[in-house]
């Protein structure tokens, strides 16, 4: 049954090799623009989603969110459509409207790759309220603990930052800006820590006083779903 | 190669056991140790280079009178390249959370020298339907592998399978288990008793004739 290629005595000419690739690469090129156009809403969705979800999980009490930016000189409510960069915040705020705090991306290197992690900050007490890891390639079993271990994570649910957090040994943990390390997994235990100190060194100046934070904008289309 | 005493059904059963692409043939290393840690990962991956051999062999073989043989590699590159993205940006839209696990390692798959070894060797040289039945069996015999390496390194490694716990809490998790030498580890005793298990067969087989051989006389 098998069918051997005849071979081919003479040599094609280099015009029928480029055309062949050519027409390979179009061929290639369409059905990768069409799959990437198919799927572009669902990932967009997805991203969005996701970003929403983490939001909300930081910052405990908060029903609805918007994007706040820092323009070089104040935070200004930035339009939900903007692509994020590393000016761009997130304000939670209430069923009322009422500010509750702010939910803040930061990143740094960890064991592997880059950690970025999100964590909801409340100025009025200058606390962390909760932390979310956005993106990390930590080594499974116990690397990814930072995200998977919910007594690790639970440590940053009521954290006050100033001086700045610490990491301590597991169970040695006593002041009110300490955390307790992973077993086994203390350098991304002390990464998470520092780049959310990083993050607060860069937006501690940034943000307005405790009572003048931007107030919710009226049109919201992600809470209108 | 096939020779025409081959049906199409010996030729897609072939890659589960006997000519097994992990166990026998040692192809597709790399995601075999990289995405194993546990037994979703593996089987996500599994059916990712599935679609990638079944599609590109289906392409291959339907398209090789007109690919000319010195740009031939290049073009079957293509062709797997451009399945790998599509199944890039499907599973990023279905399944945002395992892509996110295997992430790095879909790019990868174009690189996988199972998938070309089998469009060089096989789909080439072949019909349209016994390269798919070939590339089915090639490609589920790969799954099988990334699943029994998947499910054994996240069992020790986690004591659980599929998240689901196995033993209770006071099991110590293997933690090398899950990390790049518990792969190789595993891998390793696998092979072994793969190897162990084929010469067996052979021995009994042979066992068997000379028991003939001894009745016929």
């Amino acid at each position: 049954m098998s069918t051997q290629l005849p071979i081919q005595e003479k040599e094609p000419s280099s015009t029928t090799l480029v055309a062949a690739l050519s027409i390979a690469g179009f061929l290639s090129g369409i059905i990768i623009i069409a799959v990437y156009l198919a799927t572009f809403d669902t990932i967009a969705e997805n991203k969005a989603r996701e970003l929403r979800e983490a939001v909300f999980r930081v910052l405990p009490g908060v029903s609805q969110m918007q994007k706040l930016r820092f323009d070089g000189e104040e935070l200004v409510v930035a339009p939900a459509e903007q692509k994020d960069d590393e000016d761009t915040i997130y304000g939670g705020y209430d069923d009322k409207g009422n500010f509750v705090g702010y939910a803040i991306a930061s990143a740094g290197p960890g064991f592997q790759d880059t950690i970025r992690v999100l964590y909801g900050y409340q100025p009025a007490e200058r606390k962390v309220v909760g932390m979310w890891i956005l993106e990390s390639r930590e080594t499974p079993g116990l690397g990814d603990k930072i995200y998977k271990d919910a007594v690790f994570v639970a440590n940053f649910d009521d954290l006050a930052i100033d001086p700045q957090i610490v990491t301590m040994k597991k169970g040695t943990k006593s002041a009110p800006n300490e955390i307790d390390a992973i077993t086994g997994a203390t350098i991304s235990s002390k990464a998470v820590v520092r780049i959310i100190n990083e993050g607060h060194a860069v937006w501690d100046k940034r943000l307005p006083r405790p009572g003048a934070e931007p107030r919710l904008a009226i049109v919201q289309p992600e809470s209108e779903k | 190669m096939a020779s025409s005493k081959h049906t199409a059904y010996e030729e897609m059963i072939k890659g589960l056991w006997r000519d097994n692409p992990v166990f026998v043939q040692v192809l597709g290393m790399c995601p075999m140790l990289a995405v194993t840690n546990s037994a979703i990962n593996a089987i996500a991956m599994g059916l990712a280079t599935f679609f990638v051999l079944v599609g590109s062999s289906f392409l291959v073989s339907s398209l090789k009178q007109w690919i000319p043989k010195q740009v031939r590699i290049s073009v079957y590159i293509v062709i797997i390249a451009t399945f790998v993205t599509v199944v890039d940006y499907v599973l990023l839209a279905m399944v945002p959370a395992i892509h996110k696990e295997l992430g790095a390692f879909i790019p990868l798959i174009v690189a996988n020298c199972l998938i070309l070894g089998r469009q060089e060797a096989f789909a080439s040289k072949n019909t349209v339907k016994f390269a798919i039945m070939d590339a089915i069996g090639m490609a589920a015999g790969f799954l099988l592998a990334m699943f029994a390496l998947g499910s054994v390194r996240e069992i020790l490694g986690e004591g659980k399978l599929f998240g689901i716990s196995l033993f209770g809490d006071n099991f110590e998790p293997w933690v090398i288990m899950i990390l790049p030498p518990g792969g190789f580890i595993t891998l390793g005793l696998l092979l072994l008793l793969f190897n162990w298990m084929t010469e067996r067969k052979q021995a009994f087989v042979a066992q068997v004739a000379e028991a003939e051989r001894s009745k016929a006389s």
